[in-house]
């Protein structure tokens, strides 16, 4: 039983990581309908700012803020740059860019900064807690996914921004008509996904160790979590990316081992998409024809 | 005497092409006949996948998988049964037939973006599973397996090199022919029609349900062939050989030869096997980096790729003395 509960515990802190992801995937999904296969690619590179944000000797919470914006900024360039002259391309044509953009992310990190795997500090050093449980990292990522979705929801709530926002993505045509400039919007959806793609990175960082393909399990299981909990859902993304954390954990200790755990994404991912595509608590689309 | 038309010009160049092709191997070294034949795999592969997402629009990102499936039928055939090494080609085409025919079902549910991610996972799953100790007794875990080059038959003047290039050709030659045939008729219409429309396309008539997966079937065996004549190639395999990264060359390579294009099965081809020997030089990232730029450029500035780029200046070249 211990056991079984520290397993479910350590699950919902990798949860609380792929969370993160799912929720960036989220922000661009909702905004344009379309997944962004380099989101685990710009997380780590956002990541390796921040290495060398620290390595210059700056404090963690001073690169971090400084990542994110940076991060931030980056997203928003990529969009106006890189996706905007595929805006009303075919799926094909705009899946092609995304991997395009994957690979280029990819090759310029190992570029830049080597292939040989790099150490990245926490921000939440030390000892278990709760008894053993957990490690403080663990409960500090908890805490992160938690103010991050806190952060979102309010801001989505509650300023007039997240309104214009939520307003361009369900109707772009009627919200043009108000004065909403939907271009910067998506823009800006780019933007707030590649910080908190940033935020995933800097916590996953310090489990995985810092190279540029360290994103690549993550990401899929950012997909997995997104999916399970409902794509055009932030709310229900979180809640998808900790149930597959969990669900991850237990398979990895009871059921296949931990040598297969891509496979048991590859396995969620089409089990959802074919069982129930929108997710446990998205809308369910219903086309005209 | 009359000028001769369009279609005999077209295949006095294919065999003149084809001329070309058999004197290669007796021109250049055995390692540039190597690359040459390893080029020859790379482009049945391409024309699989071209079927799959260039003709049919079912996009896949995973394709790399049935590569590795098609090479390790290949390797453990020889290596546990002495299977002679052209029997197993068309044992690969099967198995991958299949294969592909079953993630084809599920697939069946999938429209564009969401088939995009269901593959893009299958390519990242592979090598994991390609390890897996449940598979380790046949697929010889992370070590992979070595097989033996095949020597001439019939006592051929020819060095082991030179053999599997002629080998490969001819295994090439019959692959198009078979693609030229599937999709110059109505099949290949059908499949056009789906992707351009898939509502129109079923009140038609077309099934929609049994194409796409026998679409998935059939691209995975052209795949899973090539797959085959790779390891014959490379005398081994492993599962880190089969990463996510197989399947965006794979991709690189349709998009920059030209989707929908036969011909552009072989510069695809040439492109990922000769592209990244050159920019090797200049860093370890540097070949990625040339294919991310390909790939985004060729969306902006070529959709057509090269195989359109040499269509529309063969047709610039044919028009232009009659003009005045």
């Amino acid at each position: 039983m211990e056991a079984f509960l520290h397993q479910v515990l350590s699950g919902l802190a990798t949860g609380g990581i792929y969370a993160i992801v799912a929720l960036a995937l989220v922000m661009i999904y909702q905004a344009t309908h379309l997944v962004n296969f380099a989101q685990g690619e710009m997380a780590m590179f956002s990541t390796y700012l921040a290495w060398t944000m620290i390595d210059a000797g700056l404090p963690y919470w001073g690169a971090f803020a400084g990542t994110v914006a940076l991060s931030f900024a980056l997203g928003i360039a990529i969009e106006r740059i890189v996706i905007r002259p595929v805006g009303n391309a075919p799926v094909l044509a705009v899946v092609i860019v995304f991997i395009g953009l994957l690979v280029i992310l990819n090759s310029v990190a190992g570029w830049i900064y080597t292939y040989t795997i790099k150490s990245f500090p926490s921000p939440f050093p030390g000892g278990s807690v709760l008894g053993g449980y957990l490690s403080r990292h663990e409960l500090g990522v908890m805490g992160v996914t938690l103010g991050v979705l806190l952060l979102l929801f309010l801001f989505f709530r509650f300023t007039p921004l997240g309104l214009a926002m939520r307003a361009a993505a369900q109707n772009p045509v009627s919200s043009r008509l108000v004065g909403i400039r939907v271009g910067w919007m998506l823009a800006l959806g780019w933007g707030l996904a590649a910080a908190i793609g940033a935020v995933a990175g800097m916590m996953v960082a310090p489990i995985v160790f810092l190279d540029p393909n360290m994103m690549a399990g993550i990401l899929l299981y950012g997909f997995a979590g997104a999916l399970l909990g409902g794509i055009d859902n932030p709310a229900g993304a979180v809640a998808g990316g900790l149930a597959v954390g969990v669900l991850e954990n237990l398979s990895g200790a009871y059921l296949v081992g931990t040598e297969l755990k891509l496979t048991v994404a590859l396995v969620l991912i089409v089990g959802v998409l074919v069982v129930r595509p929108s997710g446990l608590f998205g809308r369910v689309l219903v086309n005209r024809v | 005497m009359t000028a001769p038309s369009a279609r005999q010009w077209k295949v006095a160049g294919l065999a003149l092409l084809l001329l070309f092709a058999c004197a290669l191997p007796f021109l250049v070294s055995s390692y540039r006949t190597f690359q040459l034949t390893s080029a020859l795999s790379y482009a049945i592969a391409l024309l699989g996948l071209n079927i799959l997402t260039g003709w049919n629009g079912q996009i896949s990102l995973g394709h790399g998988a049935f590569y590795a499936i098609g090479a390790y039928v290949a390797a453990i055939l020889m290596d546990r049964w002495d299977v002679p090494y052209w029997a197993t080609i068309p044992a690969a085409g099967l198995v991958c037939l299949g294969a592909g025919f079953l993630f084809g079902l599920p697939a069946l549910r999938l429209e564009g973006l969401y088939l995009a991610l269901a593959t893009f996972a299958l390519a990242l799953a592979t090598p994991q599973l390609l390890k897996s100790k449940h598979l380790e007794q046949w697929t010889g875990g992370v070590q992979g397996i070595v097989i033996m080059k095949p020597d001439p038959p019939f006592g051929l003047p020819l060095d082991q090199d030179q053999w599997l290039y002629f080998f490969a050709l001819a295994v090439a030659l019959a692959m198009f022919w078979l693609a030229r045939n599937l999709l110059a008729g109505r099949i290949g219409r059908a499949l056009v029609a789906i992707r351009e429309h898939p509502t129109a396309a079923e009140a038609m008539g077309i099934d929609i349900a049994f194409y796409k997966s026998a679409t998935f079937g059939v691209s995975a065996m052209f795949t899973g062939i090539a797959g085959a004549l790779g390891a014959i190639v490379i005398q081994f395999v492993a599962p880190d050989s089969f990463t996510l990264f197989l399947s965006i060359t794979l991709l690189v390579g349709i998009v920059v030869g030209g989707l929908a294009s036969l011909s552009g099965a072989v510069w695809g081809a040439l492109f990922i096997q000769f592209i990244p020997n050159v920019a090797d030089q200049i860093s370890k990232a540097a070949p990625w980096a040339i294919y991310g730029l390909f790939l985004i450029a060729c969306m902006y500035l070529m959709p057509t790729g090269v195989a359109g780029l040499v269509r529309a200046t063969a047709a610039r070249l044919a028009r232009s003395p009659r003009r005045p």
